[in-house]
């Protein structure tokens, strides 16, 4: 049961992205705003964009998550950068977990959705 | 020292005495055998519950009550044989003290419900900041709408309750003082027929949410002197779908009911009825009979083990790992060091709960993460979750080293 030899919990991607997200922090100057909590654990996740002329221009998130889902909120950010609102709009849980290269249990995928959300809230 | 005791002493021998009782400890989980440390969410059950639903249901159900026929007076008898046990169980002067719910939640509710439509403006009901939400929502619900409050006891220390605090909180204007025995989270024992003396010089009823203490403490309801005590079967060994509440008998009685509907009554007219009986009269609906067998089998098996020493091995189980959680860098324990029932949490510097319970269940550990339904809690600890490990009659100090080692092993980060 060394640290060593036990496979890994999750995919390098989410490691990659909970130890060093890309798109953790405020977004000064945003237009929209918006937050969520997963009920089953707490956790809560914010979203801020700004849209200029129907583009998402810059996406940040904030909020305390676990691994899944902050990897995931990373990657809702970075795959919504320089799209139109619509474009935003349809990324999917599929679209993440492509990104993330990573299976997730069913108990897991509200961490993976949670974040999709509230992008649509946002978007809203 | 604990360990030391527990070694020499009873505490090894139950789990060595019960753990062949518990069909489900035989399956592994990710190729190791299964660890479970989460029986204050649900409790694992011994052959002789599952064996006394099936048979029940291989020989004797029909419905209770009203089946004139062989059947239903066997169903009926086992039912009411149920009421008797947990009645003894827990210390309660009479059977009709003894109330048959779907579970903690819905005992509370029923209280809560029942109260909620006499409060007045200005009325208040105390709780404290370690609730379960389930002893929470049932009395905001209760009171919206009724001009009434909810005021809640603070926590001090290592998480226990601000006495002096309660003293203040207490007034003539508090209807309903309503805690828990055990906390969920902390493990904090609440110094229940203290709380209750205290109310009851006010003028407050008692409601004590014993859902974390009547699977692990010795319980004598003359002597706590609650008005309302809520439990759940499934976290005592027994089937889950079935919960007890227990009211002193004056209090039952002035309770109008909130719920309606078949069995509660003794005549109906299409505009009214009138009330059947205690207990009956709060045990609307065909009950959960099964289920009544199965905790019955459930309390004879905790009454064979005797309570004070599953106490005492629970007791020496929680301490032991917090001693040797606390030992590990990085990880922060809650709640009281010594005194404490039968659950540990602790987080980790690095890792989020939900985390931690992915990474502990690909060793084959089962513990809780999250918030434990317990979210003002987790406000006072600074924290969004954390995860808990959790103990039975079937666990052992050596399934407490093999949680330790395995959150020993985590490292810095997932």
């Amino acid at each position: 049961m060394s640290g060593l030899t036990r496979p890994a919990l999750y995919s390098d991607a989410i490691r990659e992205r909970w130890r060093r997200p890309r798109f953790r922090g405020e977004l000064p100057g945003a237009t929209a705003t918006a937050e969520d909590v997963n009920p089953l654990c707490g956790d809560r996740v914010r979203m801020q964009l700004k849209v200029d002329d129907g583009r998402v221009s810059a996406a940040r998130f904030a909020g305390d998550s676990c691994a899944i889902c902050t990897a995931s909120a990373d990657v809702v950010a970075e795959l919504i950068e320089g799209r139109s609102r619509v474009e935003a709009a349809a990324v999917g849980a599929g679209d993440v977990l492509s990104v993330l290269q990573a299976d997730v249990r069913p108990t897991r995928m509200r961490c993976v959705t949670l974040p999709i959300s509230v992008l649509a809230k946002a978007l809203a | 020292m604990t360990l030391d005791r527990a070694r020499d002493g009873a505490a090894t021998t139950l789990d060595a005495q019960t753990r062949r009782d518990f069909p489900i400890l035989d399956r592994t989980v990710n190729g190791r055998r299964l660890v479970y440390l989460d029986s204050a969410a649900s409790s694992q059950k011994p052959r002789a519950v599952i064996e006394a639903m099936a048979r029940y249901y291989e020989t004797s159900h029909a419905n209770v009550h009203r089946s004139i026929h062989t059947l239903g007076e066997e169903a009926t008898e086992l039912y009411e044989i149920a009421r008797e046990r947990v009645q003894r169980f827990i210390g309660a002067a009479g059977r009709e003290e003894i109330v048959f719910t779907r579970g903690t939640t819905d005992a509370i509710s029923i209280v809560a419900e029942a109260i909620g439509r006499t409060l007045k403006a200005g009325d208040e009901i105390l709780v404290t900041d370690m609730e379960h939400h389930s002893n929470l929502v049932p009395w905001q619900v209760a009171v919206r709408d009724r001009g009434a409050k909810i005021r809640s006891v603070p926590l001090i220390g290592e998480g226990t309750l601000d006495l002096a605090a309660a003293d203040r909180l207490l007034t003539d204007r508090t209807r309903v003082f309503a805690f828990a025995h055990v906390s969920n989270v902390l493990g904090t024992i609440n110094p229940v027929a203290e709380l209750v003396a205290r109310a009851r010089r006010m003028g407050a009823l008692t409601l004590v949410d014993g859902a974390q203490a009547v699977p692990h403490l010795p319980l004598d309801m003359f002597a706590l002197g609650c008005d309302f005590y809520a439990f759940s079967a499934h976290k005592m060994l027994g089937p889950t779908g079935l919960g007890v509440l227990y009211g002193r008998r004056p209090v039952l009685e002035a309770l109008e009911p909130a719920r309606g509907g078949s069995e509660m009554i003794k005549e109906v007219w299409v505009d009214r009825a009138t009330w059947n009986d205690l207990p009956w009269r709060l045990e609307p609906g065909t009950p959960p009979i099964a289920e009544t067998v199965g905790l019955t089998a459930a309390i004879e098996y905790l009454e064979k083990l005797g309570m004070e020493r599953v106490r005492e091995h629970e007791q020496a189980l929680a301490v032991h790992t917090v001693e040797l959680l606390s030992a590990i860098p990085g990880v922060r324990v809650f709640g009281p060091r010594r005194e404490r029932g039968a659950v540990v949490s602790f987080a980790i510097d690095g890792w989020h709960p939900h985390d931690v319970a992915a990474a502990l269940d690909a060793e084959g550990i089962a513990v809780r993460a999250g918030h434990h339904c317990a979210q003002p809690l987790m406000r006072w600890c600074g924290v969004v979750g954390t995860s808990r490990a959790s103990f039975s009659v079937y666990n052992s100090l050596e399934e407490a080293a093999l949680l330790a080692h395995a959150v020993a092993s985590l490292g810095g980060a997932p």
